[in-house]
């Protein structure tokens, strides 16, 4: 399958690119109304976003905290239980709601270890591509010329591969792992950021301001970073926001394809790859992680609309 | 249009580079040496090693094949930029290397695997294209109805769920669940193809595979049908037809329908390139015999004349699919004119 990028036009119709010029007419009509004041105003009345906030803000305080309460309760994640033959694979339970792995551990607190770990991969990997992305656009954007030809060939090259394909690929030349992971996630990420970016310079460059400044004696770098950057931070905003759960979803698949984070870790991708051979007798083993994983993603796409939604400033007049 | 597509096919060539290039240093760059891995835990005979890495490339050879030794009595180490161009000679005349650890000529294992995946891609398409078509519509013309939250609700879910994952949840479903439930009277194949002695129809294999293939871009395709159908009923001319007392139906078939599919056709084709890139995943889960189950695995075996091979291929047809889309969408909608758009990739 392709995923349209999220600022394209498919049904969550693409503001993302005007916001930037709209953020600078914002800025001066008050003083008290910030432009990220007004997002937030208008992200709280949005239900679904809150929810899916709410939802990332509980996931992360489950895996930051889990080693205070989970090891009590449920279990430690990664030893294996001294009567492994008694507690192998156990059906889910009031003990353990979720049932225990072949190896007698507990399904629900790997699940909330692999949280740390899945989410970890998600941001850093976004994280990366996101500054290697704007890097790269905003060198493509601002030179032009051969930089920008030399750049956007170079990124039609790598949305030329498959992309699952690639990162395993990836992978296998650099080894498994979950720094490797991040570096290729991260690194084969950063294309569509690029365009993006550069696509959002392009527009604000066009601006007076950014030639006064640059009559001023500006610098190119004080230009990008003080002018060009903060006029085109929502679209990046957005964009990352949503990047993250494709992120997951690739760390899913690279770890389920035995590629991703090495066991005893648990990932979510592990846990999955862990129950498929037990689908037909154990099924739930396969199921929690999987639901883990889709109400994430899930939180992360409906965060990003609705950050596209709060801080664009053209829907506030219509 | 001729030079258009002209130029199109010009772009292919630094791509072409490009892609070939980083496979190549990819190649050379991953641990391990090829020659000992095709040994794996034996010891190869010195002599055989040699000649396979002569036949594979990596020393010097004569023109018939001879290994040429310098003063020395080593043997020469071809240069990674000579291999690189070797191989590029090769790929021009169709000659894509052999296999390290099989022997056996890349560009049959290709032919023999690529059917599968094009067989699956042509059943998903059709499933995405129906499916998600329909959804779209019957969830625009409905808006807000029962139907339409049910729509957003399973591709918002679809969009946010491991595509392995759910394929794995229909194998349990359609699988087991429905066979023991029917005391094994009706169940769907769960993995592979059909064999001379399988119990099922050969078509049932198809099913489950093709719809996890079809699953995110089916939810995709009834989101960019629905929002486009909604921007196109909004319109100056859909008024005028809806003033002249045309019937919703009528509106919807003859004026809304023709103009809002442009840009769903332009994504379903894309997306029918990108099946045809194979899935890894979808071929995983259900042991499909396709092309990226294959590429998987020779990645794993660091069998690097395969993944070369198989993906310098499947770039090709990607690449190829993407320029019959583009050349469609202009004869689709007169509106675009094609020697000034943008190629996007």
């Amino acid at each position: 399958m392709i995923y349209p990028s999220p600022t394209q036009n498919i049904g969550m119709q693409a503001k993302a690119e005007s916001t930037g010029a709209a953020k600078a007419n914002a800025g001066d009509s008050s003083a008290s109304r910030t432009l990220w004041g007004d997002a937030f105003g208008r992200l709280k009345k949005n239900k679904l976003a809150i929810i899916a906030a709410v939802w990332i803000i509980f996931i992360i305080l489950v895996a930051l905290t889990a080693d205070l309460w989970v090891p009590q309760t449920l279990g430690d994640p990664t030893a294996t239980a001294a009567n492994m033959a008694e507690s192998s694979r156990l059906a889910p339970s009031l003990e353990h709601p979720f049932g225990t792995d072949t190896l007698g551990r507990d399904v629900l607190s790997r699940v909330i270890y692999g949280a740390r770990i899945s989410l970890t991969v998600g941001v850093v990997a976004t994280g990366i591509s996101t500054i290697l992305g704007l890097i790269m656009g905003a060198i493509a954007a601002y030179y032009g010329g051969i930089w920008d030809t030399i750049i956007m060939r170079l990124a039609d090259i790598f949305l030329a591969f498959p992309y699952t394909l690639f990162v395993v690929a990836m992978i296998a030349v650099i080894g498994n792992g979950i720094q490797n992971v991040f570096i290729a996630i991260g690194i084969l990420g950063w294309p569509s950021i690029a365009r993006v970016f550069r696509s959002a310079i392009l527009s604000v460059k066009e601006n007076d301001y950014v030639d006064a400044a640059r009559a001023m004696g500006a610098s190119d770098v004080r230009i990008v970073a003080r002018h060009i950057f903060p006029n085109s931070v929502a679209s990046i905003v957005v964009y990352a926001t949503m990047n993250i759960g494709g992120a997951i979803l690739t760390e899913s698949a690279l770890s389920f394809l035995g590629m991703g984070v090495v066991p005893p870790n648990p990932s979510w991708g592990t846990l999955i790859q862990d129950g498929q051979q037990y689908l037909q007798t154990e099924p739930w083993l396969m199921i929690l992680p999987g639901l883990a994983i889709l109400s994430t993603v899930l939180a992360f796409t409906l965060l990003g609309d609705g950050l596209r939604d709060a801080l664009d400033v053209k829907m506030k007049d219509a | 249009m001729v030079k258009y597509i002209a130029k199109r096919i010009l772009q292919f060539i630094p791509v072409f580079l490009g892609v070939t290039l980083i496979l190549f240093i990819m190649q050379n760059v991953v641990p391990g040496d090829p020659i000992k891995l095709i040994a794996g835990e034996r010891k190869l005979d010195p002599q055989v090693e040699l000649n396979l890495r002569a036949t594979h490339g990596f020393i010097e050879t004569d023109a018939d094949g001879k290994i040429i030794y310098d003063e020395n009595g080593d043997t020469i180490d071809t240069p990674l930029w000579k291999r690189y161009v070797v191989y590029l000679t090769n790929l021009l005349q169709g000659n894509l290397g052999t296999s390290y650890q099989r022997g056996t000529e890349v560009t049959a294992i290709i032919a023999q695997k690529y059917p599968y995946t094009v067989q699956l891609a042509l059943v998903a398409i059709v499933i995405e294209a129906i499916v998600g078509i329909g959804a779209g519509i019957i969830s625009a013309i409905k808006r807000y109805s029962f139907w339409d939250i049910l729509v957003t609700l399973v591709t918002s879910l679809l969009v946010a769920m491991p595509a392995f994952w759910f394929g794995m949840l229909l194998q349990l479903i359609f699988g087991i669940w429905l066979k023991d439930l029917t005391g094994g009277v009706i169940a769907l194949p769960i993995s592979g193809v059909a064999g001379p002695i399988s119990k099922y129809p050969a078509w049932t294999y198809y099913i489950l595979p093709a719809c996890t293939l079809a699953a995110v871009s089916t939810a995709y395709t009834a989101r960019i049908m629905r929002s486009q159908l909604l921007d196109v009923m909004n319109q100056d001319y859909i008024r005028t037809a809806k003033a002249k007392g045309l019937s919703k139906g009528a509106i919807i078939r003859k004026h809304a329908l023709k103009n809002a599919l442009i840009p769903v056709v332009t994504y379903v084709g894309m997306d029918f390139g990108a099946m045809l890139a194979g899935a890894i995943l979808t071929e995983t889960v259900f042991s499909w015999p396709g092309i990226g189950r294959e590429t998987y695995i020779a990645i794993t075996q660091r069998d690097w004349p395969i993944v070369m091979g198989t993906v310098t291929v499947i770039v090709c047809v990607v690449m190829i699919i993407n320029l019959i889309v583009d050349v469609s969408y202009a004869f689709l909608d007169p509106r675009i004119r094609l020697g000034s758009s943008k190629n996007e990739g």
